[in-house]
């Protein structure tokens, strides 16, 4: 939760602004140039009234006559001060933006970059949603700071060219200017300080009234049956009282400190109106110098401020920073080796004595077994016996704590980048499909014909539906795109793979939403490719069409062998598969 | 699926009629309002303090007949307006914090009124909405009226007031020059209004390609284990860099644009002061004006700036309010359309439930039928499986005999009461669903249980799992009735899900208790043994259990065969397994895989 600004915070976030400048030196430098424009341009316009006042206004008033050169002298004098300080304006404005999304940008992909670069172990430690907002939110709140920076800049730039007008036009009335400014930015620092908490409370009510919200109509139908609405409401006002009690805190020191901020420069004109007036009387300035005073008064209440929202952006920036930092610090990339896999037969596996364990204990103990090339090995056990861990192991999502995976021999940590996914295709459980056309998905950036991709969509079972489709292989699917059912989600994920000519192709319960008779054609059709097959099944059909089986349970791998040996030897293998037989769904998928 | 949505009412009204009606809804925000406003007034009053003390004290102060500052006038000047600056300064803070009060107060209010009021809304409602649309309406659109009320109502009341004083103010001193700084700045505020138009647009461009840019970034994430196991990875940061640019050159563009506008009004502002000086001089010289009051009113020019800038951000944010509050009306214009009867309604006895469905036919709103014409009686005490191909209308069934839609034609009677007329409190009670999605909420397993019944103790809920027969099920879980079960319950499987689900159910102590595919993702060896304690623990009640396998049809006292919305067989399993029809087929079908 960012906190208030303290020196380590402030000196945290100066580091941050430090990278900022050094990353972006060019649009730094212009929008600071422009901003400085700005602040040097704001108090030329004071000192540009004062002076019309002395010398056009008051000699004209005081002598009934306008003289029409110096009129003319003194109204483009104010334009032309204006249009170049609603340049500098623009310029800050411009340039201090492109400097921000630049910097958004350039983090952006590198967070990405090491999403992809990071092992697949990795992603398992860290939560979706917490990644997504690595790469959106944080990366917004590192660089928020950005926007108001140059303007800050300038800002410093001008309140020293205002010293030093002021302390040529007289030495008291600058002595007001030193009381008052350094008090309206004193105060914009405790009002920050103040407001920084309190808003990030709310912030963070609202988005708990939002996850209630969210939870409850997710829960709907269960809120409905149990007749809960009353009890759900309850919880729900409770979070948006507390919301409305945040906001209200909010608004009071909002409320207290905009007015008091409005009122201290207002002071501080009459203090030199008075002060003024008293060394006019001494003779010591000119009632022009009076005016340009009043008026730089009035026009730096602003952006004085500019300073504490650079320091109020501060505390979230070096908590989304660290954050970021954090991504991009992390290291634990699967090493590759060099070696290559030249065959284009199906492929051998041998899987040796495999350990694999979660913070939670041991997932796999001890597993060991051969795919020989051109066979298909299904992988039978309970819920929770270690299946999906073995099917990474098998393609190298995760490396094993013990024990080796061979793929034609070779070590799979062996292999070179790129030789195990040339090699091998992995179907995992749950289908992911990507915001993308058929054809994108199914051949993922590779150069497939698409005399192919149809090919890969047929063994799939998947041809029939994909050239039902309004526009075949170019119907954009996923998020945006048309709904498939997920009997055909899954073939076309299975397609994906056959797409890429596997030798080696792993099934992890991926076509669990397929009907059973499509999927018996779809395994028959994978007989016919020269790949090697390991399946993760549950239904008896599936199984029985293994060469081999093996029976997993407590990740241990109990037993090996044909589907028949082990009904007969294996208790335990028995009782699970009799029990899948309920498993055959009637109604699955029949009419598709 | 089609369904029913919310209401369009509020989108077709004009902003003023919105406003009123949500006026009416929220009375909190009116409360007070007249003295809230009197303070505003007093609170941008203020802002004329500093030109007046500027121009009394040039024309009176310094140059009283030219003997040089008078100045015991400039000091009681100075006072009495260092007085009024305070005073504005107490009446704005208090304006301030009334304002935030009321009308967060009000909005806390509509939020919680909306949020009910989406529960009440039907099923039928609640899906052909996308629930991501429903939560906006009380988290979203809310917060957009407030923000506008937290910032934009304000600016536009102080806004509003200050160009009204500054204007009363220039009018005193002289109207010509009024006229000319008038005229000067309500060219810029049209012009102004194009510029925010295409700020808008290059905004909703902005919003589009960020959302791009999420959707990629999210597929790199949630796509982490495909994109590996192809070697992908390049493909995606290809997408995402796209993505990247697009949406940079898109803020660039909007960047742009408020950068060029932004400024506009510096230069207006410095066009009329110029103006104001040459015409100024020259009324002063004739002498209509004073110097003191051409000083003034270089110092009123700035306070039009201020507003100008705002104006824009100002209307967008009053745009967006009022879309805002038409959104969140277009919930409460909805109308349930499965209404509680309420007080009126009848409470049923409890005891076991008997079933009536009189020549019930549904159908999506604009969909084809679902259900046609069906005819059942479910005795009490009566322990039937439904069963049928998918689509065949077993679900809707089970949906309008637990009333979370309503019949399109014939009717439903419980105990021979139409189940319209039961009380909403009666009929959750005693009928309960269990759904094939089983829906936890982010606690514990065992809070989520007690959902069921609540004040449920932990020995009443180990009890009830007990009869479930899924003790042993509690026992392997890390925590037991401890365990976080995650976000909708993801950290459990689908299963133990379901498992979950039902013991909730179960908590209930419902007298007709209806299973939708119930326990559809079990472990089929755990699914044996609940099957199992079901049966005891249904019986003398009366359950209605969508078959998910034959073995349920199996062991139910009787069997309803549904085909393309039309019950056309029912019997007991062994009758029906014998004769020609739809049952002897699914039948046939699951013992022929039951064989390998």
């Amino acid at each position: 939760m960012p906190e208030r600004i303290n020196p380590q915070i402030l000196r945290a976030g100066f580091r941050v602004l430090g990278v900022a400048v050094r990353t972006e030196p060019l649009m730094f430098g212009l929008s600071v140039a422009a901003s400085a424009v700005y602040g040097v341009t704001t108090v030329a316009s004071a000192w540009v009234l004062g002076r019309v006042t002395q010398e056009v206004i008051l000699p004209a008033f005081d002598s009934g006559d306008a003289e029409a050169g110096a009129l003319a002298a003194g109204a483009a004098a104010i334009l032309g001060v204006a249009v170049f300080k609603a340049l500098g304006v623009a310029g800050r404005r411009f340039f201090a933006g492109l400097m921000q999304y630049n910097l958004q940008a350039e983090y952006r992909r590198a967070v990405t970059r090491q999403y992809l670069r990071l092992p697949l172990s990795w992603h398992h430690r860290h939560p979706t949603g917490q990644l997504l907002s690595n790469a959106s939110a944080d990366v917004e709140a590192v660089w928020a700071p950005i926007a108001p920076l140059p303007m800050a800049v300038g800002v410093v730039f001008m309140l020293v060219i205002a010293a030093v007008a002021m302390l040529l036009v007289d030495l008291p009335l600058a002595a007001v200017g030193f009381l008052i400014f350094p008090a309206v930015f004193g105060l914009n620092v405790v009002y920050q300080r103040l407001l920084g908490p309190r808003a990030a409370l709310a912030q963070q009510l609202k988005a708990e009234v939002s996850e209630v919200a969210h939870e409850s109509f997710e829960g709907g139908l269960v809120v409905k049956t149990l007749g809960r609405e009353d009890a759900e409401t309850e919880r729900f006002a409770e979070r948006a009282h507390r919301l409305r009690d945040a906001n209200i805190a909010v608004g009071r020191i909002r409320g207290l400190f905009d007015p008091m901020l409005e009122a201290l420069p207002g002071l501080g004109v009459l203090a030199v109106l008075w002060v003024g007036s008293i060394r006019l009387d001494a003779g010591a300035i000119e009632s022009g110098d009076l005016v340009q005073v009043c008026y730089l008064f009035t026009l730096l209440a602003w952006p004085i401020r500019a300073l504490g929202w650079v320091l109020a952006e501060l505390p979230r920036s070096v908590v989304g920073w660290e954050r970021v930092r954090a991504v991009l610090d992390a290291d634990g990339s699967l090493p590759f080796g060099t070696s290559t896999l030249d065959s284009n037969e199906a492929a051998s596996v041998e899987v040796g004595n495999l350990r694999f364990g979660y913070e939670a204990g041991e997932v796999l103990s001890d597993v060991s077994f051969t795919v020989r090339p051109g066979s298909t090995v299904a992988i039978v056990g309970p819920t929770g016996s270690g299946k999906s861990t073995l099917t990474s192991l098998l393609v190298r999502l995760v490396d094993p704590a013990g024990g080796t995976v061979l793929l034609d021999g070779v070590d799979v940590r062996e292999l070179g980048p790129g030789a195990v996914s040339g090699a091998a295709a992995l179907v995992p459980q749950e289908t992911f499909l990507f915001d993308d056309s058929v054809r994108g998905n199914v051949v993922l950036g590779s150069p497939v014909p698409d005399e192919e991709v149809w090919a890969a969509l047929r063994l799939a079972q998947a041809d029939g539906f994909v050239a039902a489709l309004p526009e075949g292989l170019d119907t954009r699917i996923g998020e945006r795109g048309t709904t498939l059912s997920g009997g055909q989600r899954q073939r076309l994920a299975l397609a994906r793979a056959l797409a890429r000519r596997p030798r080696l192709l792993v099934l992890d319960d991926s076509t669990s939403s397929v009907d059973p008779q499509v999927e018996a054609r779809i395994l028959h059709g994978l007989r016919e490719t020269a790949a090697s097959v390991v399946v993760v099944a549950y239904r008896k059909a599936t199984i029985s069409l293994a060469d081999e089986v093996v029976y997993l349970d407590r990740g241990r791998v109990q037993d090996v062998g044909t589907h028949r040996e082990l009904l007969d030897r294996s208790d335990g293998y028995r009782d699970l598969v009799n029990a899948y037989d309920d498993e055959i769904a009637i109604e699955e998928d029949v009419t598709a | 699926m089609t369904a029913t949505t919310l209401s369009e009412t509020a989108m077709k009204e004009g902003a003023v009629a919105t406003l009123r009606r949500g006026l009416r809804l929220t009375p909190e925000f009116r409360r007070g309002i007249g003295v809230t406003l009197l303070l505003a007034a007093l609170a941008t009053a203020g802002r004329i303090v500093v030109p007046i003390a500027v121009q009394q004290t040039l024309d009176h102060g310094l140059r009283s007949g030219g003997r040089g500052p008078d100045l015991a006038f400039v000091r009681n000047a100075v006072l009495a307006c260092a007085a009024a600056v305070v005073v504005t300064f107490l009446a704005g803070y208090v304006m301030n914090v009334r304002l935030y009060r009321t009308s967060e107060t009000g909005l806390a209010a509509l939020r919680v009124k909306a949020f009910r009021h989406v529960h009440d809304l039907s099923m039928l409602t609640q899906s052909g909405e996308r629930r991501g649309a429903l939560v906006s309406r009380v988290t979203g659109d809310v917060d957009q009226i407030s923000q506008f009320m937290q910032w934009g109502g304000l600016m536009i009341i102080i806004s509003l007031g200050q160009v009204v004083v500054a204007t009363a103010l220039m009018l005193v001193y002289s109207w010509q020059l009024a006229l000319i700084v008038w005229v000067s700045f309500v060219p810029m505020a049209f012009g102004l209004r194009i510029f925010q138009r295409k700020i808008s647009a290059a905004y909703l461009v902005v919003r589009e390609r960020m959302g791009d840019l999420l959707s990629a970034v999210s597929e790199s994430v949630v796509g982490a284990s495909v994109i590996k196991a192809y070697g992908a990875e390049h493909r995606i940061a290809e997408r995402v860099d796209t993505a990247v640019d697009r949406g940079r050159a898109a803020q660039a563009r909007a960047q742009a644009l408020v950068a060029t506008t932004f400024p506009l009004s510096e230069v207006v502002a410095a066009l009329a002061t110029a103006l104001v000086v040459i015409v100024g001089v020259l009324l002063g010289v004739g002498g209509n004006l004073t110097a003191g009051e051409l000083v003034a009113f270089m110092f009123l020019v700035t306070l039009f700036v201020g507003p100008m800038q705002a104006a824009t951000e100002m209307l967008n944010e009053a745009q967006n309010a009022v879309a805002g509050w038409r959104r969140v009306l277009g919930v409460l214009d909805t109308d349930p359309d499965v209404a509680d009867p309420g007080e009126e309604g009848v409470t049923l006895p409890r005891g076991p439930i008997s079933v009536r469905f009189d020549d019930v036919s549904f159908a999506y709103p604009a969909g084809p039928p679902v259900l046609r014409g069906v005819s059942a009686e479910i005795p009490a005490r009566r322990r039937v499986a439904v069963v049928g191909e998918t689509g065949s209308g077993k679900t809707t069934f089970a949906k309008l005999l637990t009333r979370l839609m309503d019949p399109v034609e014939g009717r439903i009677l419980v105990d021979g009461v139409p189940l319209a007329d039961v009380r909403f409190s009666s009929l959750r009670e005693r009928i309960v669903i269990v759904p094939q999605d089983g829906f936890l909420f982010d606690a514990t397993l065992g809070d989520n249980i007690r959902y069921g019944r609540p004040g449920a103790s932990d020995e009443e809920i180990l009890a009830a799992l007990a009869e479930l027969g899924l003790t042993d099920w509690l026992e392997g879980l890390p925590r037991g009735l401890e365990t976080p079960v995650g976000q909708r319950g993801e950290s459990l499987s689908a299963g133990e899900r379901q498992l979950a689900a039902l013991a909730r159910a179960y908590m209930a102590d419902p007298d007709l208790l209806v299973l939708d595919e119930a326990t559809s993702a079990v472990d089929p060896a755990t699914e044996v043994r609940i099957q199992r304690a079901l049966d005891s623990a249904t019986r003398g009640r009366t359950a209605v259990a969508i078959a998910h396998r034959l073995s349920t049809a199996e062991a139910a006292d009787e069997v309803v065969v549904f085909d393309k919305g039309e019950i056309v067989q029912r019997g007991p399993h062994e009758r029906l397994v014998e004769e020609e029809g739809v049952y002897k087929a699914l039948y046939a079908s699951w013992a022929a895989q039951k064989a390998l």
